[in-house]
C-alpha cells in the first residue's frame, strides 16, 4: 500500500507534462483557425488533409530518409565502438566510457556551433588542408546534407552506443567460448552468437537515434544553412512564422503516430530480461 | 501519509503567496519591476542600468529573434511582459488581435522629439498604440574585393558569377519580399500569380545560395566567406565598421522600409511604469546612446543632433528624400500568411 504513494509524484508529472500537452496538441490539430491563427473550437480535418499535399509529403520523405541514413551510420560506427568498449578490461572500460560520455556534458547547441566553426571555409579543417597543399580552394563542407548528417550522427551516436554496450557487457562469455570450442570462426561467432544476442540493444539504439533525428530542427538550421526543410523545421515554422498552430499540431500528431508504429515493431525484439532501454 | 500530502499542499500554497508578494512599490511610488522584451542586440545596455538607478525599478530584460516568436509568446499568454519592440506589420497584427494597450500620451511628453514623418504611419494610423524606435531599409551588403563594380539592383543576387557566395535571409517576408520587388510587384501582394513568380525566381536562385541565415550572415560577411548578403541597414553599418571592404546598397527597384516601435502588450499589469520607460527611451540623450550602439537610424530627431555627423549624414543609414518612395512598408498579411509559408516550404523542399 505504502509503495503506491511513491508513484504519485511521477503520475502527477506525467499527467501535467506529458498527457495534458498531448491532449492539447490532439485537440488543436482538429480545430479551425481565424485569419490571425486563433484557435477556433470547430472540428475540421483540414490540417491532416493539407499534410497529404505533395510538398509536405516530400518534407516527410526527406526527414525520414535523412533520419534513416543517420541511424544506419550511427549503427555502423556505434556497434564496433560498443564492442570495443565492452571487450576492454574493467579499468579501461570505465575510462573509455568516461571519455565517451564526457563531451555530452557540453551543451548540445554549443557542440553544434563548434561543428560550424570546424567546417566553415576558413575553419581549421580547410586551413589545414590548404596549408598542406592538398586542396587549392576551401572545400564546401558546411551548409549541405552531408553536414546535417554529420551533425546528427555526432549528436545522437551515444544513444546507439550505450544500449548496445549494455547488452554486450552483460553477455555470457561462455557462449562465445563454447562456439569457438566447437570450431566456429570469429565471423561465425559474431554472426550466430554476438549479433543475435545483442539485437535488443541494437533495436533500442535504432529507436533512440531515429526519434530525435526525425524531429530535429536545430541541426538542419545551423549546419544545413536553412537549405532544406525537415519535419522539425516545418512544425517550428507553423508555430512561429505561419501562425498556424493547428497545422503544426497536426504534423506533430502524424509524427507521433509514426514513432509509435516504429516502437511497436521494435517491441517484438524486446528480450525477456529487458536488455533494451524499455 | 495524509500529513505529508497536506504538508506538500501547504508548501505549494506558500510558494504561490511568496511568488505574488515579490514585487512591491518602491520609495518613488513605482512598482519595482519591469519586464522588457526586445530584439537581441537592440539597446545600449548602459541605458537600462541608468533607468534602474534613476527610478529604482529593476528591469527584467529578455530577447527574441523574430517578431513571430514574440507574437507567439504574447498570444499564448502566461507571460507578463510590460514593454515590447514589435515591427510595423506586427503592431498591426497585434492591434487587430487586441494584444496592445492604448498608450496615454499625457505620460509621454518626450513624444515631441520624434520626427513628424515617423508619426501616424499606416500601421498605427492614429498613433495610439506605439512610438517609433528605429527604422531602416533592407539592401545588399557586399564585399568590394569579391564583386566587380557597383551593385545597384536585386539582380546581383541572381548573378551566376557568385554561385555559392550569396547569402539570403532565412525569413519568408524579407526574402520573398525583395524578390517581389525585383519582379516589380508589391511586397505585400496577395496575388497568387505574383507570388508564384516570386517562388519560381527563388527556386532558380537556390543553387547559387550558400545559406539562408538570420544572424550568421554577419560573421560570413566580416570574415569574407561570402561575396554578398541580404542585410538590414543597421547591421550593414556595423559590418562596414568591422570590415572596410564591405559596402551597402539599396537597390533601385525599391526595398522594404521598416519601423520598429515600442509598445505595451495587454499582458502588462504595470502600464504606468511601462510608459515611464517608453518616455525615458525617447529622451534625446538616451535615444542617441542607443543609436550609437545599435547603428540603426533613430526616429528621434532631437537625438540625431547628438550623434556624430558622419553617422547622420550617411545616406545609406539615413536615406534622404521621400522615404516612402524608396521603400514599401510591410502590411500584415492576415490569412494570406499561410500562403507565404506554403511557397517558402516549396522553395526549401525543391
Amino acid at each position: 500500500m505504502k509503495k503506491k504513494w511513491l508513484s504519485i509524484p511521477y503520475a502527477l508529472w506525467a499527467l501535467i507534462f506529458s498527457i495534458a500537452p498531448l491532449v492539447i496538441i490532439a485537440v488543436y490539430s482538429f480545430c479551425s483557425r481565424s485569419p490571425y491563427g486563433k484557435i477556433i473550437y470547430k472540428f475540421t480535418f483540414e490540417h491532416y488533409r493539407k499534410f497529404m499535399e505533395p510538398i509536405y509529403l516530400n518534407v516527410l520523405w526527406r526527414s525520414l530518409l535523412l533520419a534513416m541514413i543517420s541511424t544506419v551510420v550511427c549503427l555502423l560506427v556505434g556497434y564496433p565502438m560498443a564492442m570495443i568498449i565492452s571487450k576492454a578490461s574493467l579499468k579501461k572500460r570505465n575510462i573509455l566510457m568516461m571519455l565517451f560520455v564526457l563531451p555530452l556534458w557540453t551543451n548540445f547547441l554549443l557542440r553544434t556551433y563548434a561543428w560550424m566553426v570546424l567546417l566553415r571555409d576558413q575553419g581549421p579543417i580547410n586551413q589545414l588542408l590548404l596549408s598542406l597543399g592538398i586542396i587549392d580552394e576551401p572545400l564546401k563542407l558546411l551548409y549541405n546534407t552531408g553536414a546535417v548528417t554529420l551533425g546528427m550522427v555526432y549528436n545522437f551516436i551515444p544513444f546507439m552506443v550505450l544500449p548496445v554496450y549494455s547488452v554486450l557487457a552483460k553477455m555470457d562469455e561462455c557462449l562465445i567460448e563454447a562456439a569457438k570450442d566447437l570450431g566456429a570462426t570469429s565471423t561465425q561467432v559474431f554472426l550466430k552468437i554476438t549479433l543475435p544476442l545483442s539485437m535488443p540493444g541494437v533495436v533500442s539504439g535504432i529507436i533512440m537515434v531515429f526519434m530525435p533525428a526525425v524531429s530535429t530542427f536545430v541541426i538542419s538550421d545551423l549546419l544545413g544553412g536553412g537549405q532544406t526543410i525537415l519535419l522539425g523545421n516545418l512544425i517550428q515554422n507553423q508555430f512561429l512564422v505561419a501562425r498556424n498552430w493547428q497545422f503544426g499540431s497536426a504534423i506533430s500528431m502524424i509524427m507521433m503516430v509514426l514513432i509509435v508504429i516504429a516502437m511497436t515493431i521494435s517491441s517484438k525484439y524486446k528480450s525477456e530480461d529487458g536488455g533494451g532501454l524499455w | 501519509m495524509k500529513r505529508i500530502v497536506l504538508l506538500m499542499v501547504v508548501c505549494m500554497l506558500m510558494v504561490g503567496v511568496v511568488g505574488c508578494g515579490q514585487g512591491k512599490t518602491n520609495e518613488q511610488g513605482y512598482y519595482d519591476k519591469l519586464n522588457v522584451y526586445n530584439w537581441g542586440d537592440y539597446i545600449e545596455p548602459a541605458v537600462l542600468e541608468d533607468f534602474e538607478k534613476e527610478y529604482g525599478i529593476k528591469i527584467n530584460y529578455e530577447n527574441y529573434a523574430t517578431n513571430e516568436e514574440m507574437f507567439a509568446k504574447i498570444q499564448a499568454g502566461g507571460t507578463d511582459y510590460d514593454v515590447i519592440f514589435p515591427s510595423e506589420y506586427m503592431i498591426e497584427a497585434m492591434m487587430n488581435e487586441g494584444l496592445l494597450q492604448e498608450l496615454d500620451f499625457k505620460n509621454l511628453p518626450n513624444y515631441k522629439n520624434i520626427g513628424d514623418q515617423f508619426k501616424n504611419i499606416a500601421y498605427d494610423p492614429d498613433n495610439k498604440y506605439s512610438v517609433p524606435y528605429f527604422w531602416g531599409t533592407m539592401g545588399i551588403v557586399y564585399n568590394t574585393k569579391k564583386v566587380d563594380g557597383k551593385i545597384d539592383s536585386w539582380d546581383a543576387l541572381w548573378d551566376e558569377k557568385y554561385k555559392g557566395d550569396i547569402v539570403m535571409i532565412d525569413s519568408v517576408r524579407d526574402t520573398v519580399g525583395i524578390t517581389l520587388k525585383k519582379l516589380g510587384y508589391s511586397l505585400n501582394t496577395r496575388n497568387m500569380d505574383e507570388l508564384e513568380k516570386a517562388k519560381e525566381a527563388l527556386i532558380k536562385q537556390k543553387p547559387l545560395v550558400k545559406a539562408y541565415e538570420v544572424d550568421a550572415y554577419k560573421d560570413m560577411m566580416i570574415s569574407g566567406e561570402a561575396a554578398m548578403s541580404l542585410a538590414w541597414s543597421g547591421d550593414a553599418m556595423l559590418l562596414i565598421d568591422e570590415n572596410p571592404d564591405l559596402a551597402y546598397t539599396i537597390p533601385k527597384e525599391g526595398t522594404n522600409l521598416w519601423f520598429d516601435a515600442i509598445a505595451v502588450p495587454t499582458t502588462s499589469k504595470h502600464k504606468k511604469e511601462a510608459e515611464l520607460f517608453i518616455n525615458y527611451m525617447m529622451r534625446p540623450e538616451v535615444a542617441a546612446k542607443c543609436a550609437a550602439y545599435v547603428k540603426y537610424a533613430t526616429a528621434n530627431t532631437e537625438a540625431m543632433n547628438l550623434l556624430p555627423r558622419e553617422d547622420v549624414e550617411n545616406e545609406l543609414a539615413y536615406p534622404k528624400g521621400d522615404l516612402f518612395e524608396k521603400g514599401e512598408v510591410f502590411i500584415d498579411l492576415g490569412e494570406f500568411t499561410t500562403e507565404y509559408d506554403r511557397i517558402w516550404t516549396e522553395i526549401k523542399v525543391h
